[in-house]
């Protein structure tokens, strides 16, 4: 098949891709936009195998079909929350495959360097399409397709090690690395010194790679990318773990991208910038939700809380499940405000049953969903959807917020920081000024919870201890069984 | 001390301001009760009693003046009760400081001490002695049994043998302790209620005690209950357009309303007008309560009955809490021992008049030879504020516009600067010297690439963030295509490489995809 073939098929591609993207707009628009995709991605990959240049196709095509079937097992065997997880650690293969295939451009490179003295037509007709193509770059272009592949590499290194470390915080316990990972922000001596030492490594190393230093400069180079990836990203606390999954899913388009510079490779360069970009604004839209900055963020734990924190007065009152059984068959409207503790305890399908039978008996049951509620965004949304949870009262922070006055009861199940009090009320709060679900406004508050802890950013909740905050103690999934047979 | 109640001389006038039980927690006090003879008697309280309850009976009103210490009684004093007052006296009695400037300035030349008891303030601590709040209960409640008393058919509605009866609909407008007492009764006699007030904060109050609120097609700005006092202020016209628009709706339906709508110090408000009386069907009652500030329907005659042309029956009494006069009396005499209990606080008979409280500086009037009304303002609030709303200010449509033209110019500006920023560095990449053209080109794409992919992901629902992850991961594989080039090369580095990033990213699309799938599946529409 023709060059011209080829191009044209990505140049479809291309469109494919963006309108998966833009799909997503909508529940229902976005069963078509995966389509989309799908789509996209069949014409780009038929059209490169096709088109010049690829040779040994049926080891290709082997190998495709090996994937799929590892990435069939994958995607179906896996919980719906454990979600987060497979998102991470499929980004460390994206960021590792972007450092074989820059790899593999400075091997070219080099092979056709050492032809280029003396090599015949005849002899650069054996290289491959690839070989081809660097084989005719002028001096000038073969620079730039090195700072390419640096780029290339190093972001893909960076996104390896960044995206297993992410996997195994989010996994915990059941992470299947061969080593624990604390899920607390851990930094080695140094901090984020060590990190800035390493980059300025990087880049020395880089510019002794374009000098020509050779191969040797490379792997140097990718490896203080893998340290800087497991570094920083232990240095973040669970709690921020959606931004850094986001922004992992930004580093891979954009690893992509820096390859589809030295490969030559529109396809790369348009889908790696649309990836890269899109990751870049969910991570600010998320950073935003939390009113925290992203670079605060990234260079993990709180910043900026001064002065004393507020003493929470009083003490949390503990009450049964008859209790909340009787609350919930008086009142007639409820709002639930489902967190990562419902994930955790696989709840979604008893808070499903019991929204079920509550509002089979006229009640309003409505749910209200945090922005940043889960470890990744919108991962309330999946489970709730998971348990048949209509989407239709399922509610954002925005459009819920202010019913909570009106509202009879208030479930809060498994979520901590999203609904505390103290983001209004104390200035000197790590959270404060971030918005949160005023859920203490209703006329009674039922929080399940498996004990007195505090929630992940650490801080003590006042909500707790609130007149008119009861506490339901237990795993979220054995409260509720408990708790549906007594609702009638 | 001596608390000493006289008769009340006012003409009808059945309530007395000491019970033998009120008499009984007085003495518990370290007072001593006295009563002018007769003086319980319309209340249904013998001398007797008063006697056996260990309040000395005092034969006539002048030697009971001259006796007491404390005289506390229920209605305004007369003329010539206010000359009895003497230095050093204290009175506690209904007083309408507001419109009693001659009663004020006696008081105040014989040196009395006086406590109006409709100036209690209304803070929780002093409900207790609210005396206007148990007034007014008892006269919601007889409002209703007078309507009942002169309306020709049931309250609540039967299904007999002898036919069906439909049940009376009653519109209580003014939703005060007065109302909210009406509204009770009234559904507790089983007729369907509805009720009106200005303020809609009081609507969940209606509510509970089962009527219907009525609600205006009406946006404006509402008023806050808390910041009058818990009393309704005067509304604007259109307000009151859009009120009597409702009213006059509602007329022909309704067969019994009670009106308790008063404005403190003001003329009542004329809420039910001669077209809407006409309006009603023949048979109907209407209970003015607001007959003794001239009513909220102009028919009302003050201490009358009337029957209009076309049948309708409008009872304009005043004096609701002194026909229940028994009620009314122990009601009060509670009221009033509250206050003295207050104004004893070591329980030992001895007044202390302390003008630091609240409670007894509001309710003072005059006192050592000073007229001290108005009060000052309490210092604890009345009733917690309502938290304020974010009350989107009315612009005018200038405001509108320069608000408009701010934040288009702000936009354009920040557009710009980004713009610009942006331009700069695209072409400070492109002035470099030697830069190759085909990189120029690549270049080109990528930076579209960003712009769209910018574009696209705002507008991309809150709730498919997560899919929207799993979607651009499975997308990001598109380094597969980088991996299929190079597979094909002579070095066996390269291919082993290269075909290990085949596998990886095939993994991640079809992973990726597939989970998308099946999270998008589980979205449903209920």
């Amino acid at each position: 098949m023709d060059f011209g073939f080829t191009i044209a098929a990505y140049a479809v591609a291309a469109v494919l891709f963006i309108l998966s993207l833009g799909g997503l707009s909508g529940q229902e628009s976005a069963k078509r936009a995966v389509w989309y995709g799908i789509a996209g991605m069949a014409l780009a990959v038929t059209a490169t195998l096709i088109g010049p240049g690829s040779g040994l196709w049926l080891l290709s095509l082997i190998l495709i079909a090996a994937g799929a079937l590892v990435g069939h097992q994958l995607a179906t065997r896996v919980q719906m929350t454990q979600m987060p997880e497979l998102v991470a650690i499929m980004h460390s293969l994206v960021g590792l495959a972007a450092v074989f295939v820059g790899f593999n451009a400075d091997l070219m490179i080099n092979a056709t360097e050492a032809l280029r003295g003396t090599a015949t037509p005849e002899a650069l007709k054996e290289l491959s399409a690839f070989g081809q193509l660097v084989a005719k770059k002028t001096p000038v272009e073969i620079g730039i397709l090195r700072v390419e592949l640096v780029l290339g590499i190093w972001i893909g290194a960076v996104t390896f090690t960044g995206s297993v470390i992410a996997y195994a915080k989010l996994a915990g316990r059941d992470s299947l690395l061969p080593v624990e990972i604390d899920t607390s922000a851990k930094q080695l001596p140094g901090g984020h010194m060590l990190n800035a030492a390493a980059a300025a490594a990087s880049l020395i190393l880089a510019i002794m790679y374009l000098g020509g230093s050779g191969t040797f400069a490379l792997v140097l180079l990718t490896l203080l990318g893998l340290f800087i990836g497991y570094h920083l990203i232990m240095g973040i606390g669970g709690a921020d773990m959606p931004v850094v999954v986001s922004m992992l899913n930004s580093y891979s388009g954009w690893a992509a991208a820096a390859i589809g510079f030295s490969l030559g490779n529109d396809l790369l360069i348009v889908v790696g910038a649309l990836v890269g970009s899109s990751g870049a604004i969910l991570s600010y839209i998320m950073c935003k939700a939390m009113n925290r900055s992203f670079v605060s963020v990234i260079l993990g734990g709180f910043g900026g809380a001064k002065g004393e924190q507020m003493a929470v007065e009083g003490e949390q009152v503990a009450i049964d499940a008859d209790g909340v059984a009787t609350a919930l068959n008086e009142a007639d409207s409820i709002i639930i405000i489902p967190g990562y503790g419902m994930a955790v305890a696989q709840a979604q399908t008893a808070v499903a049953e019991l929204v079920k039978k509550l509002r089979a008996k006229g009640k309003e049951v409505r749910f209200a969903i945090h922005p940043v509620a889960g470890r990744l965004p919108g991962h309330m949304n999946v489970l709730l959807a998971e348990a048949k949870v209509p989407y239709d009262i399922v509610l954002e922070m925005d459009e819920i917020n202010e019913d909570f006055p009106e509202t009879d009861v208030a479930i809060v199940i498994g979520s901590n920081d999203i609904v505390n009090p103290a983001a209004q009320d104390d200035p000197n709060s790590p959270i404060a000024g971030m918005p949160v679900l005023e859920c203490w406004k209703a006329k009674q508050v039922f929080v399940s919870k498996r004990g007195q802890g505090t929630g992940y950013s650490g801080i003590e909740n006042p909500l707790f201890f609130k007149d008119n905050t009861r506490m339901f103690y237990g795993d979220a999934k054995a409260s509720l069984d408990t708790l549906l047979p007594k609702i009638d | 001390m001596k608390i000493g109640t006289p008769k009340e001389v006012f003409a009808g006038e059945n309530r007395v301001a000491m019970t033998p039980e009120s008499a009984g927690f007085l003495q518990k006090l370290g007072h001593d009760c006295l009563i002018e003879a007769g003086a319980g008697a319309a209340a249904g309280f013998s001398d007797t009693q008063y006697t056996d309850a260990g309040v000395m009976v005092v034969k006539n009103a002048a030697a009971l003046w001259k006796e007491a210490d404390i005289v506390a009684k229920v209605r305004q004093p007369e003329p010539a009760e206010m000359k009895k007052l003497r230095e050093g006296q204290t009175l506690i009695s209904f007083f309408n400081p507001a419109g009693n400037e001659t009663g004020m300035e006696a008081a105040k030349k014989v040196g009395a001490t006086v406590i109006a008891m409709e100036m209690v303030p209304r803070i929780s601590r002093a409900q207790k002695m609210d005396a206007l709040s148990s007034m007014a209960n008892i006269a919601g409640y007889r409002a209703v049994i007078e309507a009942g008393n002169n309306f020709g058919r049931f309250f609540t509605g039967q299904v007999t043998a002898a036919g069906k009866v439909p049940p009376a609909k009653v519109l209580v407008v003014g939703a005060g302790v007065a109302g909210l007492a009406a509204i009770g009764t009234s559904t507790s006699l089983g007729a369907i209620t509805y009720a009106f007030d200005v303020r809609p904060e009081v609507a969940e109050q209606v509510e509970s005690m089962g009527a219907e609120f009525v609600f205006l097609d009406f946006e404006e700005e509402q008023q806050d209950g808390a910041s009058t006092g818990g009393y309704a202020s005067v509304q604007s016209d259109e307000f009151r357009e859009a009120q009597l628009a409702k009213f006059r709706e509602l007329a022909p339906e309704v067969d019994v309303v009670i009106t308790t709508a008063l404005i403190p110090n003001r003329e009542a408000p004329e809420l039910w007008t001669r077209d809407m009386v006409e309006a009603m069907k023949p048979g109907s009652v209407i209970v003015d309560l607001a007959a003794e500030k001239g009513g909220n329907c102009k028919l009302t005659v003050m201490d009358q009955k009337i029957v209009t042309d076309n049948g309708v029956t409008i009872i304009g009494y005043t004096d609701f809490p002194s026909r229940m006069g028994a009620q009314a009396s122990s009601l009060y005499a509670n009221n009033i021992r509250h206050m003295l209990a207050d104004l004893t606080p070591e329980k030992d008979g001895v007044i202390n008049h302390d003008m630091e409280d609240d409670v007894i500086r509001g309710a003072t009037v005059t006192h050592e030879k000073e007229i001290t009304w108005p009060p000052p303002p309490p210092k604890v609030a009345a009733i917690a504020a309502q938290p304020a709303k974010e009350k989107p200010k009315e612009l005018t449509p200038e405001e509108i516009r320069a608000n408009e033209v701010a934040a288009f110019k702000k936009e354009t500006k920040t557009q710009v600067t980004l713009l610009a920023v942006g331009a700069a560095l695209v072409l400070g990449l492109g002035a470099i010297p030697g830069m190759p053209a085909s990189f120029m080109q690549h270049f080109i794409v990528f930076i579209l690439s960003v712009f769209i992919g910018f574009q696209v992901i705002w507008n991309v629902a809150h709730s498919l963030h997560t899919p929207l992850m799993a979607v651009t991961n499975a997308i990001s594989s598109i380094i597969i295509l980088g991996a299929l080039i190079q597979i094909g090369s002579s070095s066996v580095l390269i291919t082993i490489l290269a075909a290990l990033g085949v596998f990886m990213a095939a993994v991640n699309i079809f992973g990726g995809f597939l989970v998308t799938r099946r999270m998008l599946a589980m979205f449903q529409k209920s």
